[in-house]
């Protein structure tokens, strides 16, 4: 192997996304064998389910409510066509046809077969894809800005950060039997899209006085039984030191963090417990006394790394599309669609599209192979063959010019994926709840389908502008209803299902955990609720006020208001 | 009980001793921590020592002793308990050179998991061996030719064998 090209290794290949080398492949191959002798070993007793479980877990695979359910990683929420298209191919083959993208920018396979989860994991071997670690008590797969490469706002990208992580954190042979599984983070912009405050380890590329980049670290955020929000363990590490430092944290938190109960294993506990300043000590203790050479920083295989990230061959461009503008005033659905869907891009006359996987009454985060197959097609006609999956459930047309905006939008609008909601009140966050989820105590896909179809008017959404509805199942929290605007937990009370809603939640660098409004709700109830917060938000907000700014300015005891005053009109709430 | 070395099944030349087992003149015996600094000062010049270790051990209480000891046993109460590889790591970097085992309930799967933290053996009750041959260690060993790590026991890091493929 030489330091390669990697136009030349594939020449059609996009050139914007890491590729393995043959290392790389030799790897995920060998997990893929590990894990088909694992299964084999299982089938023939030679392994307990209780002592398979981590295995396979550690290969993304669940034992779910009806079915095994596999976990398929998209590090750093980067996709190809070839690879979308390799999801789709196994979504018919292995699956029902369908694939359910997650908030933590993995795919989820609902109805796998134990004996195929091999062949699976060698079909996604094939096209560099693999479920390792998306699971389990070992470092999960890094999540990281899905407008990386592209937003305006950024200092560096955090891609190549986020790859230098997905390679050290793979089995690693001390930090593969965690306390309990362990999230990080990266973003490398001034605004934060990969809500890092609230992961076990969030990274925020930063710039310091001397020009010199490296990495902010907050730990101990989280969400579950009891959210979090990180806190700052250093201001700033240097590039040559993150992985040491990583491996600081890793060391302390496998000896000290709490075994007993699988709620208070998490690092947020030890942070909580121990306080920020006490592990903060022993993390630096354990950083002074290792033995750092081994972690050497090699700037070389950095930048190998790095220029697969390299931006792919631009046009130079007006920054403003003649043929764009007219067609929006043409086509006002298309219009709406820019308006609302299409992100500034740093490079002028180029534009970053949201596809929406919320449509109206949809189950949010699913895709059809079909889809799956539109959207390939549509990032190798419009956009370099790249696509992202963001922690909001959509996937992201990271580099389309702003001449072909409007060829895109019939490529997707004919698929069923021009649902012009991005970032409003219909563009729902939900966790799979108790129609698919062993854990759930609560339906959440129906509640998320009745609210959207409640607002199902887009002019009226457009109206009420950025909200985020975020739902979870149970308190395990998948859907970041904590870090919603508005979130809503599904309970169990007495055999019914209720559902508590917490107001003004916060993923981003000012992050906060939403407050519970009040006692919970039915589930018929949920859209009335919610709804009259809205209007309740819409009669009191300022001009240009978004619905967290207005319930941090008139407080949540004037919100709560509004849910009490329709107990006394007789709802039973 | 097995002992595993080197992917096969060994006979062990280490005796653990009882709580209540005296001494002896001479062998490879392994006693409890409780018992360790007594048995430091008192043992015969035809003893070899080895203590077992939970492992929640503070490496820094067995610093004094590791330069006497022959052995340091560390105990995975269960297999999904990966304190012990931590705490192995710690005991390398303290300077032990002696023979560094694992014991209790750890599964082939984790064998090289356990060789690059710095183990060289590992010890399994019955049940666990009627279920897990040699063979199946060795395969799971070898499963894991291939690592990302740097300063981990290992025989081929992929970050070295880029480096060395790059200078060429
Ligand atoms: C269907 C099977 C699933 C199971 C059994 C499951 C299980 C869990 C459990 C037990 C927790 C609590 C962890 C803790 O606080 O210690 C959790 C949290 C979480 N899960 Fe899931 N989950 C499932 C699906 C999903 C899906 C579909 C998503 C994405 C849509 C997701 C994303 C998350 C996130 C983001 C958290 C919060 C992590 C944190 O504490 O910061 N999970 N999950
Ligand atoms: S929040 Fe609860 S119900 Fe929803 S996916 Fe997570 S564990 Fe399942």
């Amino acid at each position: 192997m030489t330091a390669h090209d990697p136009s030349l290794a594939r020449p059609n290949a996009p050139v914007t996304t890491y590729r393995y080398d043959a290392f790389d492949a030799a790897f995920v191959r060998e997990r893929v064998a590990e894990f088909r002798e694992q299964v084999r070993r299982r089938l023939e007793g030679k392994l307990t389910e209780d002592e398979f479980r981590p295995f396979r877990l550690m290969n993304g695979l669940y034992l779910q409510l009806h079915a095994y359910m596999l976990r398929v990683a998209i590090p750093y929420g980067t996709l190809t066509a070839l690879q979308m298209r390799r999801l789709a191919d196994i979504a018919d083959k292995y699956d029902r046809g369908y694939g359910h993208f997650t908030t933590r920018q993995n795919l989820q396979y609902n109805w796998p077969k134990l004996v195929d989860t091999p062949d699976i994991l060698e079909a996604l071997a094939e096209v560099e894809m693999h479920a390792i670690q998306t699971s389990g008590n070992c470092i999960r797969n890094v999540t990281a800005d899905h407008f990386s490469g592209v937003a305006p706002d950024e200092i560096e990208d955090p891609r190549p950060t986020a790859e230098f992580l997905r390679q050290w954190s793979s089995a690693h042979p001390e930090f593969s039997f965690l306390p309990r599984k362990f999230k990080i983070a990266v973003t490398g912009a001034a605004q934060d899209r990969a809500a890092i405050m609230v992961h076990d380890i969030g990274l925020a590329i930063v710039k310091n006085d001397a020009g010199e980049i490296g990495y902010k670290v907050v730990v101990g955020g989280g969400l579950g039984r009891s959210p979090f929000i990180g806190k700052v363990i250093r201001d700033f590490a240097p590039r040559a030191d993150l992985l040491a430092y990583l491996e600081a944290i890793m060391r302390v938190y496998n000896r000290f963090g709490r075994r007993d109960n699988k709620y208070k294993a998490r690092i947020k506990i030890l942070v909580h417990e121990k306080g920020i300043d006490e592990v903060r000590a022993a993390v630096e203790a354990e950083f002074a006394a290792m033995d750092r050479s081994v972690f050497a920083y090699d700037p070389a295989e950095f930048d190998r790394i790095a220029a697969f990230f390299a931006p792919p061959p631009y046009e130079t461009l007006p920054a403003d599309s003649q043929k764009l503008r007219a067609a929006r005033v043409e086509h006002p659905a298309f219009g709406n669609f820019v308006e609302v869907n299409v992100a500034p891009h740093k490079i002028p006359g180029y534009a970053v599209v949201t596809v929406s996987l919320k449509p109206i009454g949809g189950i949010p985060g699913d895709a059809t192979s079909a889809q799956m197959r539109a959207l390939a097609e549509a990032s190798e006609r419009f956009g370099f063959g790249e696509l992202r999956v963001s922690h909001e459930q959509n996937i992201i047309l990271p580099h389309v010019k702003q001449d072909d905006l409007f060829d895109l939008w019939k490529l997707l609008d004919a698929a069923g994926l021009a649902t012009a909601n991005a970032g409003l009140v219909s563009d729902i966050i939900s966790c799979p709840g108790l129609d698919y989820c062993s854990l759930a105590t609560a339906r959440s896909i129906p509640i998320a389908q009745a609210i959207s179809k409640r607002f199902s008017d887009l002019s009226r959404q457009r109206r009420i502008g950025k909200l985020g509805i975020k739902i979870s199942g149970c308190i395990n929290a998948c859907g970041h209803h904590h870090v919603g605007a508005i979130g809503i937990l599904g309970l169990e009370k007495k055999g019914q299902e209720s559902y508590q809603i917490t107001l003004g939640g916060d993923p981003t660098f000012s992050a906060s955990i939403g407050e519970i409004l009040g006692p919970g709700v039915t589930a018929e109830q949920a859209p009335d609720v919610i709804e009259h917060l809205v209007d309740f938000y819409l009669a009191e907000r300022h001009e240009g006020e978004t619905f967290i700014e207005t319930w941090r300015r008139i407080g949540h005891a004037r919100f709560k208001d509004v849910l009490r005053r329709e107990g006394e009109d007789g709802a039973d709430i | 009980m097995a002992l595993i070395s080197d992917g096969r099944f060994i006979d062990d030349v280490w005796r653990r001793l009882a709580e209540e087992e005296a001494l002896p003149k001479s062998g490879k015996v392994i006693v409890s921590l409780a018992r360790l600094d007594h048995a430091i000062e008192v043992h015969g010049p035809g003893v070899d020592l080895g203590v077992i270790a939970p492992n929640t051990t503070d490496p820094a209480a067995l610093a004094d002793a590791l330069p006497k000891l022959g052995l340091v046993s560390i105990v995975f109460p269960a297999f999904a308990d990966g304190r012990g590889f931590s705490l192995a790591r710690l005991l390398r970097r303290a300077g032990f050179a002696g023979e560094l085992r694992a014991s209790g309930r750890l599964l082939a799967d984790q064998y090289a998991h356990a060789l690059g933290c710095g183990f060289d053996t590992v010890e399994i009750p019955d049940d666990i061996e009627a279920r897990q041959d040699e063979t199946q260690w060795r395969a799971a060993r070898d499963a894991h030719a291939r690592t990302y790590q740097r300063g981990y026991v290992a025989p081929g890091s992929i970050l070295d064998a880029r480096r060395k493929a790059a200078a060429q």
